[in-house]
């Protein structure tokens, strides 16, 4: 093994990589646009649904049950109707996804019996924003109903202490149910794999597409120093490109950080490992640029984007897809990543998914050495 | 290294792939400081057998050594001999042609202090002095072949290995890349060549003609010349060609007959009782005819005339 021919192979796929402008947009452009569409266009939060209210008492209890709606960020009133057929057109146009109609003598229906019905009108086209909607809805109405039940105990002197079971949920780690908490490591392992499969899966195909592969074999450079060589520039901006995602997150998204940077990076580069050597095998495999970068592409970012448990949670796939996952080392990174950002989880409990991970990357890195040989044809 | 064993020793050498037989049992051996020319058409096996020597294709069968190591055995230590420049140009075409020349000296393990003054002396010879921050894609075809060739013997290989070196090269970059063979020649190195232009294989010093995987003839250009012509040869002036080479073909003195230029080489038995004979031939159809003389036969009559013979007794044997 020798260390000048490394560095010199390495210094070569610098000077390509820099040259290339493909390359370049490739690592700086695509960790940021992934990052942002899933920051800001793909939010799976359900927030400020656009809400229509029509007041059909019009009394001081209905406005104060109304303003309930106006005090949260889950709703926003965004039209006052006088009448259904406005509220129908409103919905048909999509101004408003839910309605909220108080009835006449609501205030005196309470008043009276102590029972009051509302209605609510949803368009239920998107059925799951319609049903998270309901459920703001049901909560804010729940809210309203135990605060005046409360008021009418004090009036009558029963004290306020009067015991009613309530279920409280309470969520930990990720308080606010933020999707973007939840996707950010999600979003770095779908990067990685993207880049570093995707570009490193170029190298050797390229070479033997322009014929300096040939060159390059006759030399006595080792298949061993080639692989070192060209896998360490893509190493460096793995883990650049780590830095920029996971900055990114914390820094401009506000995602909770709460675990050690040396387990994030240090996982980060056990998962780069596997990247770069599945990338490579699909190279020397494959032979021909376009036909490598295709299978990287469909053996990365299609299972890490569908079956890692980034968006779609692993435990509400079919039994036999749940199997598959067990193999697939993208799962284990995220799930490392999501303690790391969110739990702090020790070390020491995430050894099991590190194990795997490192095991996965062990045997990527022999297949990949194995598959590539200094012959022709 | 011993200097006089030689440098390329290939016995019985086969290389098949599937049904077809690329190489079929060829021995030869090339001595030190000879340039060693392999001749023959596309398809004879020429760039087969190179590669089979720098290790980048296994052998079926036989045996090659390349400065005494077993090519078979051990190709990594043969690569630390040779130097190898492919039929395709297979430099970095994104770099510069310094930035090759230093790849190069890397993967070659060129001591570092010396690698400034090779990458001059490379570039001095190449002709590409003050050319050395230069895009290598901008360079012309003759000048890349240089380049490839300084490239292959940054680390003064004993052996060289040249694969078609100078096809799609225009003449004048063909005879510069000689001279450039030439003056390594004089360092003291082996250069095994491969070509399919006959002009060419007049610079080597030894040479071997290669049909269809087979050695038809080997010897220097002299010998080859000399020795391997059944008869002596005419050169015919005529026009049209076509009928006249028929003719020529058909005739009984006549031994072999092949069009050159515009005009026919016939191999006869005596030429000078011949000549009259054939001018009667050829009027007697009402071809027009211009000089017959006898002439020199050239390396390409020779090799005409050995796969002209060799391919009728295939045909026979089959």
């Amino acid at each position: 093994m020798s260390w000048t021919r490394i560095i010199a192979m390495t210094r070569k796929e610098v000077l390509q990589i820099v040259r290339d402008p493909r390359s370049l947009l490739i690592i700086l452009v695509i960790p940021l646009v992934q990052l942002f569409i899933f920051g800001y266009a793909v939010n799976l939060d359900v927030k400020h649904v656009p809400l229509c209210i029509y007041d059909r008492d019009g009394t001081q209890t209905s406005q104060d049950f109304l303003k309930h709606f106006q005090a949260t960020d889950y709703f926003n009133i965004v039209r006052v109707s006088d009448s259904y057929s406005d509220i129908v057109r409103n919905i048909d146009h999509a101004v408003c996804s839910v309605a909220v109609v108080v009835p006449p003598q609501f205030a005196e229906n309470l008043q009276s019996s102590g029972h009051a019905s509302l209605q609510a009108i949803l368009d239920a086209s998107d059925s799951n924003s319609a049903s998270i909607g309901i459920g703001y809805a049901q909560a804010i109405v729940q809210s309203y109903s135990s605060e005046i039940q409360i008021a009418w105990q004090q009036e009558r002197g029963l004290g306020a202490g009067v015991p009613s079971v309530t279920f409280e949920p309470r969520t930990w780690f990720n308080e606010d149910l933020e999707s973007m908490a939840n996707l950010v490591p999600g979003v770095v392992a779908l990067v990685m794999a993207v880049v570093g499969a995707f570009l490193t899966s170029l190298t050797i195909a390229r070479e033997w597409e322009r014929g300096t592969m040939e060159q390059l074999i006759s030399t006595p450079v080792g298949k061993l120093e080639i692989q070192i060589g060209k896998l360490f520039p893509y190493f460096v901006i793995g883990i650049a490109d780590t830095a920029i995602c996971a900055g990114t997150a914390v820094w401009w998204f506000g995602v909770p950080f709460r675990g050690s940077w040396i387990v994030l990076f240090g996982c980060s580069m056990l998962f780069l490992l596997v990247v770069l050597s599945l990338g490579y095998y699909i190279s020397v495999t494959a032979r021909s640029q376009l036909g490598a970068c295709q299978m990287a592409l469909l053996a990365t970012f299609l299972p890490t984007f569908l079956l890692s448990g980034f968006i779609f949670p692993i435990d509400q796939m079919p039994i036999v897809v749940q199997w598959i996952t067990a193999i697939l080392p993208a799962r284990y990174y995220v799930s490392i990543l999501r303690n790391v950002f969110l739990k702090g989880t020790e070390v020491r409990l995430l050894a099991g998914d590190i194990f795997v991970l490192a095991a996965i990357a062990v045997a990527l890195v022999a297949l990949a050495t194995r598959s590539f040989q200094k012959r022709l044809g | 290294m011993n200097q006089i064993e030689p440098s390329v020793v290939v016995q019985n050498l086969t290389k098949r792939f599937g049904d077809f037989v690329a190489v079929d049992s060829v021995s030869f051996e090339a001595r030190h400081g000879e340039i060693f020319g392999f001749l023959g058409p596309n398809g004879s096996g020429k760039s087969t057998t190179i590669r089979i020597l720098c290790g980048l294709l296994r052998l079926s069968s036989g045996r090659a050594t390349v400065a005494g190591i077993d090519v078979a055995r051990n190709p990594e230590a043969v690569r630390q001999h040779i130097g190898y420049m492919s039929q395709k140009f297979s430099l970095y075409n994104d770099l510069r042609v310094a930035e090759n020349l230093e790849f190069f000296a890397g993967m070659y393990s060129v001591p570092k202090n010396e690698i400034p003054a090779r990458i001059a002396w490379a570039l001095k010879m190449a002709g590409l002095e003050g050319r050395d921050q230069n895009p290598t894609s901008s360079l012309a075809v003759g000048w890349k072949q240089r380049l490839a060739l300084r490239c292959a013997v940054l680390h003064r290989p004993p052996i060289i290995f040249l694969d078609e070196p100078t096809s799609g090269v225009d003449p004048v970059s063909r005879r510069q890349f000689w001279d450039l063979i030439h003056s390594m020649v004089g360092e003291g190195v082996t250069v095994f060549v491969t070509t399919h232009y006959m002009d060419e294989a007049e610079y080597c010093n030894r040479l071997v003609m290669l049909d269809r995987g087979r050695i038809v003839a080997m010897g220097t250009p002299t010998e080859l010349k000399s020795q391997h012509m059944k008869g002596q040869l005419l050169m015919i002036e005529c026009e049209p060609l076509g009928p006249a080479l028929e003719l020529l073909q058909t005739a009984p003195e006549v031994l072999d007959a092949a069009v050159f230029g515009n005009g026919i080489h016939a191999v006869v038995a005596d030429a000078p009782a011949m000549a009259p004979k054939i001018r009667e031939l050829l009027s007697a159809r009402h071809l027009g005819l211009g000089r017959i003389q006898q002439i020199a036969p050239s390396l390409e009559d020779v090799f005409v005339s050995l796969t002209a013979a060799r391919g009728v007794s295939a045909e026979v044997a089959a």
